[in-house]
């Protein structure tokens, strides 16, 4: 089934295609047939893949495909073909999988709109790139599918293009990730500069024997890619993108900016391990700046009334969580950790999709209320989601994969003290924001009735999805319960195991149990002030430290006034540009020189006689005293 | 011979397209369509039959040439017509060809007035362009290359737009300026090898050896360079390109970015690299550091413009950047990203004109505040203007991607601090890139407008196009492996001249 692995890819951008060229004169049905049909196919084809790569070979041999020779120019041939190992094949099966129930919630929740065939035209070709992403087996191909995904967001996040507001927020969210990516591009051509190949398998098994641990060169590289990194994944400092990207239609949100697009950073940093080894110093920046993401978020997301900005600003900080384990050479824990966070943010993001349509898109918490009779299902599922944000202990699978990495912060070789206070004071935050949003929204007095109830088509990827963030977890326990390693073992076919130096049982119970605490703690505080308390519903007045968290820290007035703003300055100073001055000037000079002579021509006999005098006076004295 | 048939055949389509038109408007537009088509149904043939056989082992400098014709024009100055093509030359014939069918094409129902002269001018330009592709002898090099600038002249003129006039002028006197400059190094070379050997000659191939003291050989290096890089709109020679640009109809927008501008290109790789390799070489970091200003200076205006033609023809200038950098970085990978960036260039630029022009076509202007919201009506214009858009900034999987990571890579071997400089040049294309369809496309209607999306005949214009600027970035080897060959050799021809004695010392003192 292995060679089929180039279709998997392959449906999706037919799909796109198809929907592009045809999707005017298609009806709907056809539309969303063509649409949900193709990543669903995918995804089975990759049942049957990931089947076959379990079975046939246990030690997790990677599978190569070469489509064909991309380009060829004297050493610099990238080929088109694809990698598949434990670690792409996770995200292989969160793309498609979780693809395929937000394509089909989407046709029922994109069911009324304009341009339906167009949104599902960009959804597929999303799953396209975000697979030739995470599949490409050289640097080039992986630029293509980064770049390609961050077209799609782009795309999305506009879909609704008549609002400028929309076209701004896409924009941002191009150009923020893009500053990023050319970073990466660079990191790409020191990489070919000095490998002579872009092939990432031979890069990384030539780089220890090429580079010294900590040399200039090595640390410049990775430092490069970390750029291209938390671009795309949205930590600080290049976070401010993804609140604005909320934009986007709520499933476009569930899939790009939770599931999958966001956490392509991650990969890249799993992905190039061996070089952020090679480079202590940044694989210990990738940790700081996860733990400051996972911070600045987390209070940013405890002052948003807009629920989808709460979910954005915790996928900010659920990413800095992923970004704290990759810092820590806690590899597998950072993709157990990406994959639960895909199952149950995804599900939140579907959720309060639901809650905010049949609400008449409002999206403001402090306007909803009392749904969770009028809604069932979706409350359930959203509550069974929270739950596994919030990391309740022992029941959800967010508590395992949480745990892990905040055990490890403190465990592993690289970890600290102090990066594991920091995991457990967002873990208190967490719970805190998750469950004033689940206590705004679903309790407390109605202030607004549903106008309907979603359907099968919504309900059912909630239910599949709430089944995951539930059941998820069990595949990979800690070694004091149960040690059940399924998926690190999965994953260690590829990359290292973690090195730890705290050991023994009694150390890890005692941090589950505290972080257990910490997160009923954040429970408890949100049901005291938020349970059934009534807030008025109007936007409150913000003090100024409320605002500043409010508006994520002021990151954006920042950069507004200091890089924005002179650019725009700048462009505006000089738009007829001034070296066309210059020859318009001399265009003029000559002018001048035309009127002038011009003038002496103007027929008149007298004029010519004394212009004839005068010359002649000159002459002479010249001719006499000189 | 084949070479001299096309350059007459081009010619001679003009002149009877310019006759018919005394009877009938419809009929010089078949005739110039039916000329171009053929044009390119020769090239094509040209292409697939000898692309293949293109790669002959060993010296690329010499008997590389796929096709030669050698014919006595003026024997006593020594001048002859010397007609010769190798994989490059092929090439911008091809694009030349394409792009000459789709310039007739889009002019069907722009052009009302005069169309016999017009499209006599037209198929004058592809005839001079085809001329410039193709010349190995210096004076008809020259000859062709003010064959193609006089009915261009015509073109912004007579067809253009409100500032027409002012614009034509500019054009011309920007280009013949640096045309008599490239002529007097031509008179120069043809004396110095003449004084030599005896021979008085402006055979390319003969010139090639001169041997030139290090002065004379930059001075007529630079004599060449100016011409080049003025058509090359490299800044700060290029303020003529956005007023031509603008101003021209679209088929002549079309002609202007996708070939005009080309022949600057080819210039530098044909003739200033073989003929002056060591003036090059000191040339370079200037020309390199030329280059990245224009990328970014370039942008910046691009930017900054309201009216969307001329945001249109500022992308030229930031893109012909990329050229420079890439030519003057002396080495393959560069040299191979050149060649895609004229190709790529041409299509997605043309595509931008246009579509700029069918838009203008339809609301008469082209100021982009009166635009915004379009999307709603012209949903096939929106999505191609995306297409070329994504291209233009340089998106992976089209033509342009492949051209600038080319670029890039061969640069960075060259000079790092310029190619990160000039890497930025991404983030600044995508700024001006997404501002057009925010403007245009996307936002709220500013002005209600009551028009057509495109029709059949513009959606194969631009389906075409399309397909054309989609197989460049996915299979650009298709076009690479053709001018493989003949890249090779200018490279090693420049690095051997200059390094080959120096590496050679430095070898000798390393033994000892």
């Amino acid at each position: 089934m292995s060679e089929l692995l180039w279709l998997i890819v392959a449906l999706p951008f037919a799909g796109s295609l198809v929907l592009a060229l045809a999707g005017k004169s298609l009806p709907r049905l056809a539309a969303a047939m063509i649409g949900v049909g193709s990543v669903t196919l995918s995804a089975i084809l990759m049942l049957f893949v990931c089947l076959d790569f379990l079975h046939a070979n246990p030690a997790g041999t990677p599978v190569h495909q070469m489509l064909w020779q991309w380009i060829n120019v004297s050493g610099f041939s990238p080929a088109i073909a694809f990698h598949l190992d434990s670690v792409s094949l996770t995200f292989v099966f969160v793309i498609t999988f979780i693809g395929a129930l937000i394509h089909l919630y989407s046709a029922a929740f994109m069911w009324k709109e304009d341009g339906f065939a167009r949104f599902f035209s960009y959804m597929n070709l999303f799953i396209g790139f975000m697979l030739l992403l995470v599949l490409a087996d050289n640097f080039l191909l992986l630029y293509m599918g980064w770049e390609g995904v961050g077209l799609c967001s782009y795309l999305l996040i506009g879909f609704w293009y008549k609002d400028p507001g929309n076209g701004y927020a896409a924009r941002k969210a191009f150009t923020v990730t893009r500053v990023g990516d050319t970073a990466m591009v660079i990191g790409l051509f020191i990489l070919f500069t000095n490998y002579h190949t872009l092939n990432i398998q031979d890069i990384l098994q030539a780089a220890p024997h090429t580079w010294a641990p900590g040399s200039t060169i090595a640390i410049i590289t990775a430092y490069l890619l970390l750029g291209g990194a938390i671009g795309k994944s949205a930590q600080v400092p290049l976070q401010t993108w993804l609140p604005d990207a909320m934009a986007a239609p709520s499933p476009v949100s569930a899939l790009i900016h939770a599931a999958t697009m966001v956490t392509a950073g991650v990969y890249l940093i799993a992905r190039t391990h061996v070089l952020f080894e090679l480079a202590p110093i940044v694989q210990t920046t990738v940790a700081i700046i996860g733990a400051v993401t996972l911070i600045v978020a987390g209070m940013s997301a405890l002052y948003q009334h807009d629920i989808k900005k709460v979910l954005a600003y915790s996928t900010i900080s659920q990413i800095g969580y992923m970004f704290v384990a990759l810092g820590v050479g806690a590899w597998s824990a950072a993709l157990f950790h990406f994959m639960i966070h895909a199952f149950f943010k995804s599900l939140l993001f579907l959720g309060a999709g639901s809650v905010i349509a049949v609400l008449n898109n409002e999206h403001n918490m402090f306007k909803m209320g009392g749904l969770w009779k009028k809604m069932p299902v979706v409350f359930w599922t959203f509550l069974i989601g929270a739950c596994a944000l919030s990391a309740l202990p022992l029941i959800t699978a967010g508590f395992y994969s949480k745990d892990e990495i905040i055990w490890q912060a403190y465990a592993s070789d690289k970890g600290s003290i102090v990066l594991w206070l920091t995991g457990l004071a967002g873990a208190f935050i967490t719970a805190l924001y998750t469950f004033r949003m689940v206590f705004l929204t679903f309790f407390g007095n109605a202030k607004a009735e549903p106008t309907y109830r979603p359907g099968v088509a919504m309900t059912l990827p909630l239910v599949v999805l709430a089944f995951l963030s539930f059941a998820g977890g069990f595949i990979q326990l800690p070694d004091n319960m149960g040690h059940v390693t399924l998926f690190s073992q999965f994953i260690q076919h590829t990359l290292p195991t973690t090195v730890t130096t705290a050991s023994g049982h009694a150390a890890e119970w005692i941090a589950q149990v505290i972080a257990a605490i910490v997160s009923i703690a954040g429970l408890a505080l949100a049901y005291r002030i938020y349970y059934n308390k009534p807030f008025p519903a109007a936007e409150p007045v913000r003090n100024p430290i409320q605002r500043f968290f409010f508006q994520g820290w002021d990151f954006d007035l920042v950069y507004d006034k200091v890089i924005v703003q002179p650019i725009v300055f700048f462009s505006r100073i000089d738009k007829n540009d001034i070296i066309d001055q210059f020859y318009t000037g001399l265009a003029s000079i000559a002018g001048l020189f035309n009127k002038g002579l011009a003038a002496t021509q103007n027929g008149k006999l007298r004029w010519y006689a004394m212009a004839l005098g005068i010359g002649a006076v000159i002459t002479l004295t010249i001719l006499l005293y000189a | 011979m084949i070479l001299a048939w096309i350059i007459l055949l081009l010619m001679g389509t003009g002149f009877l397209a310019w006759l018919t038109s005394r009877w009938s408007d419809i009929l010089p537009r078949i005739i110039s369509l039916a000329g171009t088509l053929l044009f390119l149904g020769v090239v094509l043939y040209l292409w697939f039959t000898h692309s293949a056989s293109a790669v002959p082992s060993g010296n690329a400098a010499a008997g590389a040439w796929i096709i030669h014709y050698t014919h006595s024009w003026i024997p006593a100055f020594g001048i002859h017509i010397i007609l010769a093509a190798d994989g490059l030359s092929l090439l911008m014939l091809l694009l030349t060809a394409f792009l000459g069918v789709l310039s007739v094409l889009v002019s069907w129902k722009e052009i009302k007035t005069r169309v016999g002269f017009f499209h006599f001018n037209l198929l004058f330009i592809l005839a001079g362009i085809t001329g410039v592709f193709v010349s190995l002898d210096l004076f008809l090099f020259y000859f062709s290359w003010e064959v193609m600038l006089i009915p261009m002249y015509f073109l912004i003129s007579i067809w253009g737009y409100e500032n027409r006039t002012y614009a034509a002028g500019k054009f011309f006197l920007f280009t013949q300026a640096s045309g008599l400059l490239m002529f007097l190094s031509i008179l120069g070379l043809y004396f110095v090898h003449g004084r030599s050997t005896g021979v008085y000659t402006f055979d390319y191939e003969a010139l090639k050896g001169t041997v030139l003291s290090q002065p004379t050989a930059f001075l007529l290096m630079l004599g060449f360079a100016a011409a080049f890089l003025v058509k090359l709109s490299t800044v700060p020679f290029h303020s003529w390109l956005p007023d031509a640009h603008t101003q021209a109809p679209t088929a002549g927008s079309v002609l202007l970015a996708g070939l005009l501008l080309k022949t600057g290109a080819y210039g530098i790789i044909r003739f200033v690299l073989p003929l002056f390799p060591q003036a090059s070489q000191q040339f370079a970091p200037a020309a390199m550091i030329l280059g990245v200003i224009s990328i970014l200076y370039g942008a910046k205006l691009a930017y900054a413009q309201t009216d969307l033609k001329r945001l249109v023809a500022y992308i030229s200038v930031s893109h012909m950047g990329f050229i420079l950098l890439g030519i003057y970085a002396f080495n393959q990978i560069a040299m191979q990203g050149v060649i895609m960036q004229m190709v790529a260039h041409a299509i997605s630029t043309g595509g931008l004109f246009i579509i700029v022009g069918a838009l203008h076509a339809r609301i008469q202007t082209r100021e982009i505040g009166q635009m915004g919201g379009l999307w709603t009506q012209v949903p096939k214009m929106g999505a191609m203007g995306l297409l070329f858009v994504l291209a233009s900034l340089g998106l992976p999987g089209l033509g342009n991607f492949i051209a600038e990571i080319l670029i890039l890579t061969g640069s960075f071997m060259a000079s790092k601090i310029l190619t990160i400089i000039a890497a930025v040049g991404f983030i600044a294309a995508t700024l001006y890139s997404l501002r057009i369809m925010q403007k245009v496309f996307y936002g709220t209607v500013l002005k209600k407008w009551e028009i057509t999306d495109f029709g059949f005949r513009e959606m194969i214009v631009m389906g075409s196009l399309a397909i054309v600027i989609i197989w460049l970035g996915l299979f650009p080897n298709s076009i690479l492996n053709a001018t493989q060959q003949m890249v090779q050799g200018i490279v090693q021809q420049v690095n051997i001249t200059v390094n080959g004695p120096q590496n050679a010392n430095t070898l000798q003192n390393a033994s000892r």
